[in-house]
């Protein structure tokens, strides 16, 4: 399993944290790497808005749907999956009242993953509104139980120390040293 | 299942597999001491007391969620009543080891009280027998700051306060919550 690298967005869509753990992609500038977490904020966010809204009233099996789009240079797919749309109301005029958002119901995740020849970036969006991006080996299964660990790692190291502010650069130490080492256990 | 039954089982297995513990003692007694330099340094201002206290619970809620979500991998609930089972059932089981009652709801579902029959926090204590202190310091204030603080990264905004509490001489200890609203927009505004 490869872990290529780790990107952490804020929820206005700074970045706030990234790290190289094997090489196998090419560097970008710190700029880039900048550029790289607006834009995909955006596109999340997009992707999340043309989901279509949970009925009010809905039961949710959890079954999944995905729209294709295509933005990297080799195919990519890129995976919008709500969970669970039962019977979408076509009426796209109707108001609020039908549809509520994000709570009572499950609110649509947006763009989930992206893949390319070389790589698979993962997203997951915690429900304060952080992303953790992922890029790994696109073979590589079980991304899921990395990134919950990855999630643990940072509710313990960033957030729990008290002098990190929020929502600013994550520079922690310890945080580093236990992903690190943590990764290279695993591999 | 209910919800209520739901949470208190998720609350349970993390209690038993997920938390680390911490004596109770060690807890109770820095609390103490925070309450008592607070009521020294405003030279009894009780009120400001209540929400400086507040104020540091707000700061921890805004980190502990993350903590909370990390460890208890639950989604988003699907409405106010759902939240109010998890806080109780979860989220006090495995930060304090209670389960505080949900109860007295009003009728809009945006309303309800927290009834504690046992607080850690408050173990050993008496409030001070200046004639004030009884009637105007909320000893476990902290508490409501916390639920502000981490209902709000979860975009809801709410209003907590304590109405009665068993070192007043109350017979109940009970803190009531109201929804204000959910935060609907998930970016802040930046540059509009």
């Amino acid at each position: 399993m490869t872990v290529f690298s780790l990107i952490i967005i804020n929820k206005a869509g700074g970045l706030i944290y990234q790290r190289e753990f094997q090489p196998g992609l090419r560097k970008l500038s710190t700029n880039d790497y900048l550029v790289l977490a607006g834009t995909f904020h955006g596109v999340h966010a997009i992707t999340r808005t043309i989901t279509p809204k949970l009925p009010y009233l809905a039961t949710t099996p959890a079954s999944n749907t995905s729209t294709t789009t295509s933005s990297t240079p080799t195919s990519a797919t890129a995976l919008a999956s709500p969970s669970g749309t039962t019977t979408p109301i076509p009426n796209t005029t109707s108001t609020a009242a039908t549809y509520m958002y994000p709570i009572p119901g499950v609110a649509a995740t947006g763009l989930d993953s992206l893949e390319t020849d070389k790589f698979r970036l993962t997203c997951f969006q915690t429900l304060t509104g952080t992303k953790f991006l992922l890029f790994t080996d696109p073979h590589m299964a079980n991304v899921e139980p990395v990134m919950r660990k990855i999630y643990e790692f940072y509710a313990d190291f960033v957030m729990k120390n008290p002098f990190y502010q929020l929502e600013m650069p994550v520079r922690c130490e310890a945080f580093d040293r236990n992903l690190n080492g943590w990764l290279r256990g695993r591999t | 299942m209910s919800s209520s039954t739901k949470a208190s089982r998720i609350g349970e297995e993390l209690w038993k597999t997920r938390v680390d513990k911490v004596n109770a003692e060690l807890v109770t007694l820095t609390y103490g001491t925070i309450v008592a330099q607070l009521c020294q340094d405003y030279d009894g201002n009780y009120q400001e007391v209540n929400k400086q206290l507040e104020k540091m619970g707000y700061n921890i809620g805004m980190r502990l969620i993350e903590d909370f979500l990390a460890k208890s991998n639950v989604g988003r609930c699907a409405n106010f009543r759902e939240t109010a089972d998890m806080i109780a059932k979860v989220g006090f089981r495995i930060f304090l080891n209670i389960a505080p009652t949900v109860t007295n709801w009003t009728s809009d579902n945006n309303q309800f009280s927290l009834v504690f029959d046992e607080n850690p926090l408050a173990d050993f204590v008496e409030l001070p027998d200046d004639g004030r202190a009884q009637d105007e310091l909320w000893f476990s204030n902290i508490l409501c700051g916390v639920l502000r603080g981490a209902l709000e990264m979860v975009q809801m905004q709410i209003e907590a306060h304590f109405v009665s509490d068993v070192l007043r001489g109350d017979d109940t200890t009970e803190m009531r919550v109201s929804l204000v609203r959910y935060i609907e927009d998930e970016m802040p505004p930046e540059e509009e």
